[in-house]
């Protein structure tokens, strides 16, 4: 399986703060890949590196085998690379519908509306469809997110934790939502703090903290990598 | 050389004084997070309060300034602090922004009014007369005052915000308001301080610059608007970079002044006098200075709302337009010819501030150069060959459309504040670089031909009307065409999420460039077809203020809420001619009028349309709601009712009574005892105000207030718990909407709570 993604030695500062210190990071075509870290590990500033929300300060990004450092962010979309947003960025103001239809349109898809109606019925959220998305619940907003990314047709899609807020079912059903989109060849790399989701469905999991790659592999690899549990719980845990 | 140090010196004092202006801007700015566009305007009212006191009253220097200074300065600004911007909250930036914008207005509406032109004897500096030589330069006493009260001030701002107590608050008020507030600040008394703070700033910079230029209400007001750009330098942060830029600025101006006096300087380019050059040196230095900002980030959107951008649909749209095409023919045909001109003013009014609603209303962009672009429709309009065939203005409005599109170039690097502040300096500069020439406003009037259409010259005041009403109409169905497709959810998608739009492959730069364009199209169009003779001022930028307000307040989003908002101006302006006792009202009541958004911040149009939706739904009250005005027209027919007064009961049924309808005939017996009243009652209004003998404009008001009074009392009645807005926005919590009244119910029953 070839390489869909490929960050290579990725550094970005904002100041004197490092945010992520030489990252590297491969996504494989048709997998599920997960990253995961503590809050400030540098996951959501990695996206918009990927993204081209921020250029990094150094390193590079490629992505279906091109060089993508230069290119806009909405270059980068018709590329086919998509993403939902930790902090929702919904078109409030907008229908539900509307809000996947400005997706579909903007992919210049034939047939926007009937892609639009497709991803609401695949998320589940098609009898939401002429709300207004101000008035949706968290829950609900962050599948109208993971909608609308797959309205563009995305070869990779980032979901930058896309279980928060949702209830335990909820989860449970976003998890096979993924696997049918790897069986569909859409490649996804998650952000996610919910463990036995990532765990669940990964087939390969990057761990950040302090914007230092400290472990990559299969997820029962990282599960007891030391490191990556020191990071999580703390020094104690490592010394004792 | 001696007079290089002569110059230099001008240079620092009037850089001294940007500096305590645009210091005052960035005071109120880092601490309260609103951009004032009102500064200089509050500069220039503090120097004309100070002149009152000090020259016309003769009380002495040093208490008339402790009285400007130490009482007025900090009052105004509280006052403002306290009743226009403290209840908008979380509205959007644009809300915020039109504010101010009305604030402004407002101000000079005032000044105009109490301090009129003549009768004003002159206004003197500090110690005037005495001078100190230095160098061999007689400096005057009120410059060395300027240049050493700027560095102490410079130096005590410092102070305050990195060193004392409350300058920690202020600043942490603004990184996050609830927290601050959790931690013990209490961000009221805050923003109250900081507010007064940089009342007294703006206050002193505008005394000290009227002891230069001398008392005019709208050169002082835009002078300080050149101090935006050194606050623009300093990025609205950096004290230390705002003080350098103001001396930048000021020196930029003094030699320029120095070098366009010298023999050597062209004295005209193409034909275009170069002194328009000096004058615009500090706009197009603020030009300069908003496009060497960086790059801005992909903003992330607003907070979230749930209010719905909804699409107009065609029915209603087409309806609409119908409506006002057949009920201009009908009005035309009782109307005298005076007030058929008057009504052909309220449409180019609407017309203009059409033109805003592709831009505010849908991609969110805030422009204070609506009049800019009309002017330059009138300009093309004149000026290309063709004596106003329609081929003329095809021309000129494409080419306007090309303008508008160069400008968003630029704009694709700026968002909200910056971005306006860049569409007001194209305004100052087209002002003074293009309508200020004799080339192009010959003896300051420019003659616009007549549009000849097949034959039709438009020259009867009924035909050119009409015509209006189709042009508006056609406008109209466009923009609903717009709204209704792909590009007009793009427009609002950018609005409410950039970030998410550019991230879904949107390209922004498209899409505000057709925003931009086909609003500089439709607001030529209101330049273009005002044919006759035009002066220069009616397409300035104080001019434009006012079309940005009302569209806002009509409520911008929406195509109803642009022709009200044109009414209303029209009105207005209409009443200041016709009723001179009344003009000055006029002058401040665009102002005061947008000054009321923190109240109503959806428009007033939007609150009407919520009024009317029961109704089409109930259809008794469509019957009753047709009936009506069929009676008042028969009515009419047989003399029994005069025209006017068919009018006024015809304006009270429709904003007064059709909204009402469905809670008359549809609800409770207590409901009726007090909707049937009062629905009468406004419509006796209607009758009375256009019975007695008054002006046009008069009785225009007059209905407008019967209207609003009978909509917000039935309102009130309708809704009798309407939940307050909450003094403390729970948003930390993670919720960002208020409750809605079934919520609070279902947490009642949770907790077993009867209220």
């Amino acid at each position: 399986m070839s390489a869909l993604l490929e960050v290579r030695s990725v550094t970005q500062q904002f100041g004197g703060v490092t945010a992520l210190a030489r990252v590297d990071l491969t996504v494989r075509r048709g997998t599920i890949t997960g990253l995961i870290g503590p809050n400030g590990a540098g996951k959501t500033t990695l996206f918009n590196v990927i993204c081209g929300v921020r250029p990094p300060t150094s390193g590079s990004v490629r992505f279906d085998g091109i060089e993508i450092n230069n290119a806009g962010v909405h270059e980068r979309s018709a590329m086919g690379i998509s993403r939902t947003f930790q902090r929702l960025e919904l078109f409030w103001t907008l229908s539900v519908y509307e809000n996947v239809l400005v997706a579909a349109e903007l992919a210049a898809h034939p047939n926007a509306d009937e892609v639009a109606r497709q991803n609401l019925e695949l998320l589940g959220i098609d009898h939401l469809a002429d709300s207004t998305a101000g008035e949706l619940s968290t829950g609900s907003a962050r599948l109208l997110e993971v909608a609308r990314a797959l309205a563009t047709s995305p070869k990779l899609l980032l979901l930058d934790e896309p279980a928060s807020g949702l209830d335990e079912q909820e989860s449970e059903q976003l998890g096979q939502l993924l696997r049918q989109l790897r069986d569909r060849g859409i490649t996804v790399l998650v952000v996610e703090h919910d463990m036995s989701l990532v765990m669940g469905v990964c087939d390969e999991v990057y761990v950040l903290d302090l914007g230092v790659n400290i472990a990559s592999g299969k997820p029962e690899q990282v599960r007891t990598n030391p490191e990556v549990i020191r990071a999580y719980l703390g020094a104690q845990v490592g010394e004792s | 050389m001696q007079q290089f140090i002569a110059y230099t010196i001008i240079g620092l004092t009037i850089g001294a004084i940007y500096a305590l202006a645009s210091s005052g801007l960035v005071l109120t700015y880092v601490t309260s997070g609103v951009f004032n566009i009102a500064h200089g305007a509050i500069g220039m009212i503090s120097a004309f309060v100070y002149w009152q006191i000090r020259f016309d009253w003769g009380v002495s220097a040093p208490l008339a300034l402790l009285i400007v200074l130490g009482v007025f300065c900090p009052l105004l600004g509280m006052f403002i602090e306290r009743f226009v911007l403290r209840d908008l909250g979380a509205a959007n930036e644009v809300t915020r922004l039109t504010v101010t914008v009305a604030l402004m207005a407002g101000l000079i509406g005032a000044a105009a009014w109490i301090w009129p032109p003549d009768a004003r004897s002159a206004f003197r500096g500090f110690f005037e007369g005495n001078v100190i030589t230095v160098l061999g330069v007689n400096i005057g006493m009120n410059k060395i005052i300027a240049l050493v009260s700027a560095v102490i001030v410079a130096v005590l701002l410092r102070y305050l915000l990195f060193n004392t107590r409350l300058g920690v608050q202020m600043r942490a008020v603004v990184d996050d308001r609830d927290l601050a507030e959790l931690n013990g600040a209490r961000p009221n008394q805050i923003s109250s301080a900081s507010w007064a703070m940089g009342s007294v700033l703006a206050g002193y910079a505008g005394i000290l610059l009227a002891a230069e230029v001398q008392l005019n209400i709208i050169p002082l007001t835009l002078l300080v608007i050149n101090a935006y750009a050194a606050a623009i330098l300093g990025r609205l942060k950096s004290l230390l970079y705002t003080f350098v830029g103001a001396m930048v600025l000021g020196l930029l101006e003094a030699y320029l002044l120095w070098t366009s006096g010298s023999s050597w300087f062209p004295k005209s380019f193409f034909g275009f006098n170069t002194g328009g050059l000096r004058q615009a040196a500090p706009t197009i230095f603020l030009f300069i200075c908003l496009l060497a900002l960086p790059q801005a980030k992909l903003r992330a959107g607003m907070v979230r709302v749930a209010q719905r951008s909804r699409e107009p649909k065609w029915s209603t749209s087409v309806l609409g337009s119908v409506v006002l095409i057949v009920g201009v023919i009908a009005l035309t045909a009782l109307l005298t010819r005076a007030n058929t001109i008057f009504l052909a003013q309220c449409l180019l009014f609407a017309l203009a501030v059409l033109s805003l609603v592709p831009l505010t209303g849908y991609s969110g962009l805030v422009s204070l150069a609506p009049l800019t672009f009309a002017g330059l429709g009138a300009v093309f309009m004149a000026k290309l060959p063709g004596n106003g065939s329609v081929l003329t203005l095809v021309a000129a409005v494409a080419i306007v459309a090309l303008i508008g599109a160069v400008v968003a170039l630029p704009a694709l690097r700026l968002e909200g504040i910056y971005l306006a502040l860049a569409t007001g300096a194209f305004a100052l500069l087209v002002s003074t670089l293009i309508f200020n020439q004799q080339k192009v406003f010959p003896n300051g009037s420019l003659d616009v031909p007549r549009l000849r259409f097949f034959g039709v010259d438009f020259q009867q005041p009924r035909e050119k009307v009409i015509m209006l009403s189709v042009v508006f109409a056609a406008v109209s169905l466009m923009l609903v065409a717009i709204r209704r497709s792909g590009l007009g959810r793009q427009m609002v998608a950018m609005k409410d999420s950039p970030l998410a739009g550019a991230m879904l492959g949107m390209n922004l730069l498209k899409v505000k460039t057709v925003a931009f364009a086909l609003s500089a199209a439709i607001a030529s169009l209101a330049g273009a077809l005002d044919a006759g003779k035009v002066p220069p001022d009616r397409y300035s930028l104080d001019s434009s203020l006012p079309i940005l307000l009302l569209a806002i307040v009509g409520g911008i989003s929406s195509i109803g809420g642009a022709f009200f908002g044109g009414v209303m101006l029209g009105t207005n302006t209409v009443m200041a001619t016709a009723i001179p006792s009344l003009a000055n009202i006029a002058k401040v009541t665009p102002g005061f009028i947008g000054m009321t958004l923190g109240r109503n911040v959806n428009g007033v149009s939007a609150q009407i349309g919520d009024g009317f939706r029961p109704m089409v739904e109930h259809r008794p009250s469509v019957i009753v709601a047709i009936v009506g005005p069929v009676v008042f027209w028969t009515l009419t027919t047989v003399d029994i009712v005069s025209n006017w007064q068919f009018f006024g009961l015809l304006f009270m049924w429709a904003l007064g009574t059709i909204g009402l309808l469905p809670a008359i005939l549809g609800g409770t017996s207590e409901m009726r005892r007090v909707l049937v009243p009062l629905t009468i009652a406004g419509l006796i209004a209607g009758f009375v105000s256009t019975t007695v003998d008054l002006p046009t404009g008069g009785r225009m008001l007059c209905l407008i207030v019967a209207a609003t009074v009978v909509v917000q009392a039935a309102r009130r009645k309708m809704e009798p718990n309407a939940p307050a807005a909450p003094v403390h926005s729970p948003d930390f919590a993670g919720l960002t909407t208020p409750f809605s009244a079934r919520e609070l119910q279902e947490v009642d029953d949770a907790i077993g709570v009867v209220p």
